[in-house]
């Protein structure tokens, strides 16, 4: 299990290929801007992505404002409130998620990983930044297009999407959101060609693919299937525009509008429902690899343990990976196609959860009698684990047809997936931020302030979430503007409802706090050195902090060994690098 | 599979051939597939994923005419053509099929010529690709004006379900699209062809990497895969 063979007894193999040119700016505007490094490319990801989100906040701010305390506020009426939510979905689970794990962490961490000195493409890299920041554009600009942005839910279902009783749907909304959607898929595809090729065949002398950190894995499987997904809803968003635009009927069926029978007729609402599913839920795994494979670099490190089961870690991020292609219907059990469909559906999303519980495990294993640190990444892997196993046990029960019927549509389905795959990806990359910023930045992030920002988020999300369960439980529907006078909401809910408000209030301001020690950090934190958390991989081994253009200086790295040498019994120190050969007398007692 | 790796150094490395090869592919360092290069890595993965863009539209399309509760015109006689007083159905639909597959094997030609760096041939070859291409978007564009002057629209059509002129204007736009990019890239690479910047590995004008005749094989996987996206085209928009 342990590969630390070769470099020992048999000799490395001659290089394979050159060492790349690279393209060299000129510019202030070539090296900050328009640039074609990785690493700046990350940056700017990651901080468009961040801002983007920080839109996306405030909306879930003002939607909790009117669930909390209805009828007070009056610039929140039923129509924006649905424009709040479904921006608030789209933005959270494409323009954040999506953009910040892969286009983020993956350019960032991709390269210096895999020791490799650039993305294998850097000018489709740079283009892939720049059409997604003009995805974000077009979103941002149906904030201000006439009917505002559209409120047709994330999910985006026609009929209802396009027509005249939903915002945005005969106006601009509609059309800005699927253009939108078109863009950010156009530029994410440069973007995944290029990480995909760079962990294929770009990578370092003796970086095999069973020696790459756990996070190249996650991050990797995730793009190959994002290629895969989005093209479904590259397709579907192409049917809609056409609907909307050229009155088309591809989803459209004949239908009444305010008396009026419209012009379409014979389109199917379901075939879209199955194209977007299709993308849907592969996304979920999308968001979530990264974060399994980066939670599995975070644990192992600051619990000095090597990953326990590695090759099994790997195998499942793939079997999770292809196994969430054929799921995508448990999200239409209640959507009228053939209910047999149901049965196939429910059984292959609970074999999910076998390769899922494995990785469960063998995080916990990992933590058995390790050597914990309880640093700020520690902390929120710790509050992953937990707060992704709740998630999951929840999904148990939405898998499930019988279970799902009574439960769907209701605040429990929004309790589940906001705990599965909001808080818990949210969690790793507030952990993975606080683990790579000082070799971002040279300078660590404020403990303090993080502890706060720990400690209020991720109690406060457990407060936001648990009671939506019991107001799911209890049968109040989801997406409702107001509840009003319906006799089966207990006075429980509302009170329950006032109080999921405030806390949702109060973890959203403590994001502030973050913000805040990110640019505080920046200048006034402690000077971190190279490799503060004394980790193995290949990006904490770099000749400078932060490492400039090339990554590598004149050499590039080559790797002896995997990438969780921690606490090896008889060498020097708890960890070996990756890029460390070994002439020690560790290395044969660990062959033999 | 089993062709030695070239190194840097000139050395070659030999490998196990068959299955083995393919695990110790896959277990090796650096490249996991051997004598690839990045270029031709990423337009197969491209490829794949334009795949599955293709095959969601045919799908959708072929869910919708499964569906439609009225009659799907029938495609022999929407795309007839009356010649020299002959009626014949998909005439035109079969020569746009045999310039474009002609237009592969002119493709095949360039990037075997391009491989004996033979820069004339390669040139006026893609040239030749290109003009069959661009031959069978104007006889597209001919289908197109044939069928809007006779009433078809993407909402709808005189013969019956409006999700047949949808699918149509929608499927065949989109292939069209793609072959008028390859045209474009077709022209392109020839142009640095014919003024023999992968002679002289002149650097390109963003990415500053040195071309190499292997652009020309890149251009053929993209032109072919149009081609036989085409032929699935063919076979469930037209035949069925």
């Amino acid at each position: 299990m342990v590969d630390v063979r070769s470099g020992i007894g048999e000799a490395l193999p001659p290089p394979e290929v050159e060492d790349v040119e690279l393209y060299h700016p000129h510019s202030w505007w070539t090296r900050y801007v328009f640039s074609q490094d990785a690493k700046i490319i990350a940056i700017q990801y990651a901080t468009t992505a961040i801002a983007i989100g920080m839109v996306a906040l405030v909306l879930s701010w003002l939607m909790r404002l009117q669930l909390g305390f209805p009828g007070t506020f009056d610039f929140i009426d039923a129509d924006a409130y649905y424009q709040f939510i479904t921006m608030h979905g789209m933005i959270m689970v494409i323009y954040l998620l999506t953009a910040l794990f892969l286009g983020g962490f993956g350019n960032y961490l991709i390269p210096l990983m895999v020791g490799a000195r650039d993305m294998v493409f850097p000018y489709a890299n740079m283009l892939s930044y720049w059409i997604y920041l003009l995805a974000v554009l077009v979103l941002v600009a149906s904030f201000f297009a006439p009917g505002g942005p559209t409120g047709a839910g994330w999910t985006l279902y026609p009929p209802q999407a396009v027509l005249s009783g939903t915002p945005g749907g005969k106006d601009w909304g509609i059309i800005l959101m699927l253009s939108s959607l078109i863009i950010f898929i156009i530029g994410f595809t440069m973007g995944g060609l290029n990480y995909v090729v760079t962990v294929l065949q770009g990578r370092a002398r003796g970086m095999t693919l069973m020696r790459l950190p756990l996070t190249v894995w996650g991050i990797f499987t995730a793009t190959v299937m994002a290629l895969l997904a989005f093209p479904a809803l590259f397709v579907a968003c192409v049917m809609m525009l056409f609907d909307r635009l050229l009155g088309t009927s591809f989803f459209m069926p004949a239908i009444v509008e305010m008396g009026e029978q419209l012009q379409h007729g014979g389109g199917s609402p379901i075939l879209f429902q199955h194209l977007f599913w299709f993308f849907g839920h592969p996304e979920v795994y999308i968001v979530a690899l990264p974060a399994f494979g980066i939670v599995s670099d975070l644990i192992s490190t600051h619990a000095r343990k090597n990953i326990f089961g590695y090759r099994m870690m790997v195998w499942a991020i793939v079997i999770i990976g292809g196994l969430s292609f054929i799921v995508w219907a448990h999200h239409m059990y209640v959507s009228g196609m053939n209910p047999y469909f149901g049965f196939f559906f429910a059984t292959t999303t609970l074999i999910i959860a076998v390769p899922t519980a494995i990785k469960v495990y063998n995080w916990v294993l990992t933590l058995w009698r390790g050597n914990i640190h309880l640093t700020l990444p520690m902390l929120f892997a710790l509050g992953f684990i937990v707060t992704f196993v709740n998630g999951g046990l929840t999904g148990l029960f939405l898998g499930n047809v019988v279970v799902d019927v009574p439960l769907s549509d209701t605040m429990f389905v929004v309790a589940h997936f906001h705990m599965v795959m909001g808080v818990a990806p949210i969690m790793v990359i507030f952990g993975a931020i606080y683990h790579w910023y000082p070799k971002i930045t040279g300078r660590m992030l404020n403990e303090a302030l993080g502890q706060i920002h720990f400690w209020v988020t991720f109690i406060g999300a457990y407060l936001i979430f648990f009671p939506m369960h019991y107001v799911g439980l209890v049968g109040v529907p989801r997406r409702y503007y107001e509840l009003g006078e319906m006799a089966f909401v207990q006075e429980s809910v509302h009170t329950l409802n006032a109080f999921i408000s405030v806390m949702a209030l109060i973890v959203g301001a403590a994001q502030i706090v973050f913000l805040f020690n990110l640019v505080w950090s920046l200048r006034r934190g402690r000077e971190a050195g190279g490799n503060p958390w004394r980790a193995t991989t290949l990006e904490w081994q770099t000749p400078e902090t932060p490492p400039p253009h090339g990554n590598w200086g004149k050499d590039l790295p080559v790797v002896y060994r995997w990438a969780y040498d921690y606490s090896v019994p008889g060498a020097p120190e708890d960890f070996i690098p990756q890029n460390q050969p070994t002439p020690s007398r560790v290395g044969h007692e660990a062959v033999s | 599979m089993s062709a030695p790796i070239k190194t840097p150094a000139a050395e070659t490395l030999s490998r196990p051939a068959g299955l083995a090869g393919l695990a110790s592919d896959w277990a090796s360092d650096q490249r996991t597939f051997k004598n690839v290069s990045w270029g031709k890595a990423m337009m197969w993965i491209f490829l794949l994923s334009d795949t599955f863009v293709f095959g969601c539209f045919l799908l959708a399309y072929m869910a919708a005419r499964m569906s439609t509760t009225v009659p799907w015109p029938n495609p022999s006689e929407v795309f007839a053509l009356e010649i020299a007083g002959t009626h014949m159905p998909l005439i035109l639909i079969a020569i746009m099929t045999f310039v474009l597959i002609s237009s592969s094997g002119t493709m095949a030609m360039a990037v075997n010529c391009g491989y004996r760096r033979d820069r004339r041939k390669t040139a006026i070859l893609m040239l030749v690709t290109a003009l069959f291409g661009a031959t069978f978007v104007g006889m597209q564009a001919f289908e197109w004006s044939k069928l809007i002057a006779e009433g078809v629209r993407p909402w709808g059509n005189p013969w019956g379900a409006a999700q047949f002129g949808s699918s149509f204007f929608m499927i065949t736009g989109f292939h069209g699209t793609h072959v008028t990019i390859g045209v474009i890239f077709l022209l392109i690479v020839a142009r640095k062809v014919w003024r023999g910047d992968f002679d002289t590995e002149r650097r390109g004008f963003f990415t500053s990497r040195k071309g190499h005749y292997e652009i020309v094989e890149i251009t053929g996987l993209y032109w072919h895969f149009v081609d036989l996206v085409w032929v699935f085209i063919f076979a469930f928009f037209y035949l069925w």
